[in-house]
């Protein structure tokens, strides 16, 4: 297993034999086409921990291989034989079903950085488990919600045929007031979508949202702008985020997302995060590392209050969610899901890079659809 | 070079001492990783009876995998809720008994496998290799989309399943549960090979036309063993579901199916403990490797490139003689 | 749904089969000469994207990109069927299968240790971006155009190559008969080699071309390796014609499968309801045509060998 030390904590192991006193679990997907996302969440935290200067958290890293059964599997050991405090660090939806439920019972608590199945804010929330990114739903709401101020009324609206896809339909439909110009599936991990471009064009209508995460939508963006359809695009920052922005290139220049965090929301916290995080990796941070990171800083604060043992205080000091996070004001609902403000971003170009800058706020204070179904 | 018998007799005394051990020594997790190694040692010993006395080379056996899964995720599920199945005019109200859902599991896979095997076996060789390789993909395409059963997200079953008398949740008991199970089968597999009908079934493989000239169909034979094998590897799926307390997609995949022959190809292809060894080697590396670099994939790819290359006969080839003819 | 929308479709259906057939080519052509089920097909695919991306950026010429991508592939075909491959002609299948498995490991996380975890850019070049209209008032994407004609002057090209040279000669012959061609002087190794190359170079071509509208990612191949399978299966393994079949069948199936059904369903279902089943099923549909196909025709619809 590899054991990971903040460079403050290796530094005070080489001084006195200081024993770490906090073991934090993190999952998270470091090999194969997912890769990216997992080591900007785990390069986001490490820089939090790094900074607190505190030498008495022992972060324990493994890698999922974006494999449920290896998840469970690597939660099982941390639980049972690293016996960790907190778990943090998974990305996908499928993996946290599959070990949040079984570890939040088992007394650890559970920090999401970024997977928020509804399940889990809904019927099966826990008081051990707490949502630092968002639930599935909210930045599709977000988008709806921006496609009525901007003054769309017949949209077009795709995703993948899998739960997180039928999701993000469902949330962009809760928020959006106009017509459907059409509805589509696709299948998951599609990399053509000729098909679905040639009945985008035929449809008429005046706006297209869609949720293609990873690869798909950067095929799908660069296809959409050789097709010639001039038709406006919306969709979550998934496919705009700064690991993968790059890769789409021009095609995506002038593209309006949603997002819970962006580069250029100015409060200090955020100014620091960004000059930071570039100055130590090298590369412009990405929403996974800022969520990452707030997770981490989320962590901190709840440790300045009391330690992991004293569970009841634990969870206190997690709930009133005393940190700075990189997107300003942030609380958290009945159900540990975040209530916070959702940007709508447009992809721009700074010199040769390609990033995001904020256009508007596109759902206030937002919370989840799920929490009435929560009862803790 | 020892005779196979003793080889089998110490591989599974040396799986059993290894989970003895951690339990002595508070390990945990080396409880869990043993039994991973046994489920998937039983779901390859299935498909073994297919790929190494049938010479039948399934590309598709996660099919089963995945269907002795789900049996086990529908089933708990229900139960879990407490929402009945509504199938027609049957009504099921879901079990936690594991030998209910074992039952399910086999009865489940083995028809699977009887449509699929009457279909598939038509064809042979690279054909056969891809239309069940064919078969494996439309099931996974379908639970990706059964939003029934949580498509791609998978179904959780918070507490294990029930066995009469045991704390399934307690390691070394449910490890204690699947090695007996592994013992059966591979006791079941070894009198198989012995039996007429493995006899015929070799036979068949390297001589079709003598079968016949005896009056034996050779493609019963194929057809009888692809089923045995699919039922087995289903009764594995259902272990690994219960084992990770989750069933996902996953187990449908075209790589779980490849990583089936692996196991199989790496320990030993129609050795009765070839499967088995080929799996403790598998999750060994896995687990090993990892700890190592973040890149341990390319290593393991040159360990098997090494095995291919110079091992033929896998690991159980380089060790032991063969047993009985 | 208009005619013109359909015949739109149809010509996506065709690029996409196409796009299949310079995949499959190199898989057919090498199982037909070398008996070889090479499954890391799919990386070879990966490598010419990768290459094409790299090239692209550093020079900016997308047609020295694709030069790269063939000769990367290539060079990486070539490698493997020395050091590896090359054991495996007398092995059996199940060898050939964990082998090739192994290869992919390998060059799937040795992609990813030397180009790091973010997806790549690549882009069409200028003179080819952007739509055209064809007669009728179709707008169509000008870069997919030429992948149908670069597509079909491979096929074209393929085609000569084998009736009509002395290598192809040797390649039909060696096809036939192994030991005849050995006897006959022709150096057999070289002749592999070449064979394996130039599969990999077809496979190199396609994953550039494609990852210009596409991700260059790890992982890219494998989801095209399975469809050129299911496209080599169909059309009989080993035959380039029936590969150009298979792959057309495949392309026109999932393309207009994707649209047709989820219509097909909502004529007596619910439209939230009929475009989910409709798009299950349209994930199946090429499954249940290979087999459809093998039930009627163990062989394929061209293949030979039983």
């Amino acid at each position: 297993m590899k054991t990971l030390l903040s460079a403050a904590a290796a530094a005070a192991l080489l001084a006195a034999p200081a024993m770490a006193e906090v073991k934090v679990g993190m999952i998270t997907t470091l090999s194969g086409g997912g890769a990216g996302l997992g080591l900007d969440v785990r390069d986001g935290f490490l820089l939090a921990i790094a900074q607190s200067g505190r030498d008495d958290i022992e972060v324990v890293i493994e890698d999922d291989q974006q494999k449920p059964d290896i998840a469970v599997q690597i939660a099982d050991e941390m639980i049972q034989s690293e016996r960790v405090d907190v778990m943090t660090g998974i990305i996908w939806s499928n993996l946290a079903m599959a070990v949040v439920p079984a570890a939040v019972n088992q007394g650890v608590f559970y920090l999401s950085p970024n997977a928020g199945p509804s399940q889990l804010a809904g019927p099966g929330c826990h008081e051990n488990y707490f949502n630092v990114a968002w639930q599935n739903d909210n930045l599709h709401e977000a988008a709806g919600a921006w496609a009525n101020e901007t003054g769309y009324t017949n949209s077009f609206i795709l995703a993948p045929n899998y739960p997180a896809g039928q999701d993000a339909l469902t949330g962009y439909k809760r928020f959006y007031e106009g017509e459907l110009a059409g509805e589509l599936y696709t299948q998951l991990g599609q990399t053509d979508y000729a098909a679905e471009i040639a009945q985008i064009r035929a449809s008429g209508a005046d706006s297209v949202f869609f949720f293609l995460p990873g690869g798909m939508g950067i095929s799908f963006l660069k296809q959409y702008a050789d097709s010639g359809v001039e038709i406006p695009v919306i969709g979550p920052a998934f496919s705009f985020d700064q690991g993968i922005l790059q890769a789409v290139g021009d095609a995506a220049l002038g593209v309006v997302n949603t997002s819970q965090w962006s580069k250029d929301i100015d409060n200090p916290t955020n100014a620091a995060f960004v000059e930071s995080f570039e100055a130590e990796y090298g590369r412009l941070p990405s929403l996974y590392a800022s969520q990452g990171f707030d997770t981490a800083n989320l962590l901190l604060s709840a440790l300045e209050v009391a330690e992991p043992s004293d569970a009841d205080a634990f969870r206190e000091a997690l709930r009133a969610a005393e940190f700075d996070s990189t997107r300003g004001d942030f609380a958290f609902g009945p159900n540990h899901h975040p209530i916070q403000d959702i940007y709508a971003r447009e992809v721009i170009r700074e010199g040769d890079v390609f990033t995001n800058r904020i256009v508007g706020v596109a759902l206030e204070d937002h919370a989840d659809a799920y929490a009435d179904e929560c009862s803790m | 070079m020892i005779p196979e018998r003793w080889l089998t007799f110490a591989v599974l005394v040396g799986l059993l001492a290894v989970a003895l051990g951690a339990l002595v020594m508070d390990r945990p997790f080396t409880i869990t990783l043993a039994t991973r190694a046994t489920i998937l040692a039983l779901a390859a010993v299935g498909l073994n009876i297919a790929l190494g006395q049938g010479g039948l080379v399934s590309f598709g056996h996660a099919a089963f995998f995945g269907i002795g899964g789900y049996a086990m995720g529908i089933l708990a599920h229900h139960a879990q809720t407490f929402t009945p199945l509504e199938l027609g005019p049957l009504t099921i109200t879901g079990t936690k008994s594991m030998p209910v859902i074992w039952l399910t599991a086999v009865v489940a896979s083995a028809l699977a496998a009887l449509l699929i095997g009457l279909l598939a076996l038509r064809t042979s060789g690279v054909y056969f290799i891809m239309i069940t390789l064919a078969f494996g993909q439309m099931f996974f395409y379908f639970a990706i989309s059964w939003s029934a059963y949580g498509g791609e997200d998978g179904l959780s079953i918070y507490v294990r399943n029930d066995f009469p008398g045991l704390n399934t949740l307690d390691p070394i008991q449910f490890f204690g549960l699947c090695f007996t199970l592994l013992c059966l089968v591979l006791l079941f597999a070894g009198r198989l090979m012995r039996s007429p009908f493995g006899l015929a079934l070799n036979a068949a493989r390297q001589a079709p036309e003598r079968v016949e000239t005896v009056g034996l169909d050779p493609m019963r034979l194929r057809l009888l063993a692809f089923v045995l094998s699919g039922a087995v590897t289903g009764l594995a799926g259902a272990l690994f579901a219960d084992l990770n307390r989750f069933v996902s997609p996953a187990m449908f995949s075209w790589q779980l199916s490849g990583e089936l022959i692996v196991l199989v190809i790496l320990g030993g292809v129609a050795r009765l403990i070839g499967p088995v060894v080929g799996a403790i080697a598998f999750v060994t590396l896995e687990h090993v490797l990892g700890d190592v670099t973040e890149f341990w994939l390319i290593w393991l790819g040159v360990a098997l490139l090494l095995v291919v290359l110079f091992a033929r006969g896998g690991i159980v080839g380089l060790v032991a003689r063969r047993g009985h003819g | 749904m208009s005619a013109i929308l359909i015949i739109e479709q149809v010509l996506n259906g065709l690029q996409f089969g196409v796009m299949l057939f310079l995949m499959a080519a190199g898989l057919t052509l090498i199982f037909g000469v070398m008996g070889l089920i090479n499954l890391a097909h799919g990386s070879l695919y990966m490598i010419g994207a990768f290459a094409a991306a790299a090239v692209a950026g550093a020079t900016g010429s997308f047609l020295l990109a694709l030069a790269a991508a063939m000769a990367a592939a290539a060079a990486a075909g070539a490698l493997v069927e020395l050091t590896v491959i090359r054991r495996l002609y007398a092995a059996d299948h199940l060898d050939q299968v964990l082998a090739t498995f192994a290869l992919i490991l390998i060059f799937s996380e040795g992609t990813r240790w030397i180009f790091g975890s973010f997806p790549l850019y690549l882009d069409v070049p200028a003179a080819l971006s952007g739509p055209v209209t064809l007669p009728g008032g179709i707008d169509y994407p000008r870069y997919r155009l030429a992948l149908i004609g670069a597509g079909l002057a491979v096929a074209v090209g393929l085609w000569a190559l084998t009736q009509h040279t002395r290598i192809g000669i040797r390649i039909r012959a060696g096809e036939n008969d192994r030991e005849m061609i050995a006897a006959l002087g022709v150096d057999i190794g070289r002749l592999y080699t070449l064979v394996f190359a130039l599969g990999a170079a077809l496979a190199g071509l396609a994953g550039a071309l494609v990852g210009a509208i596409q991700s260059v990612q790890v992982g890219m191949g494998e989801p095209v390796l399975i469809l050129a399978f299911v496209v080599i299966v169909i059309g009989g393994i080993g035959s380039i014609k029936g590969a150009f079949i298979g792959a057309l069948l495949v392309g026109l199936t999932d393309t207009l499968g994707g649209i047709f059904l989820p219509e097909f369903f909502k004529l007596f279902m619910e439209p939230g309801a009929a475009t989910q089943t409709g798009a299950s099923l349209a994930s199946m549909a090429i499954y249940i045509l290979m087999g459809l196909v093998l039930i009627w025709r163990p062989t394929g619809l061209f293949g030979a060998r039983a």
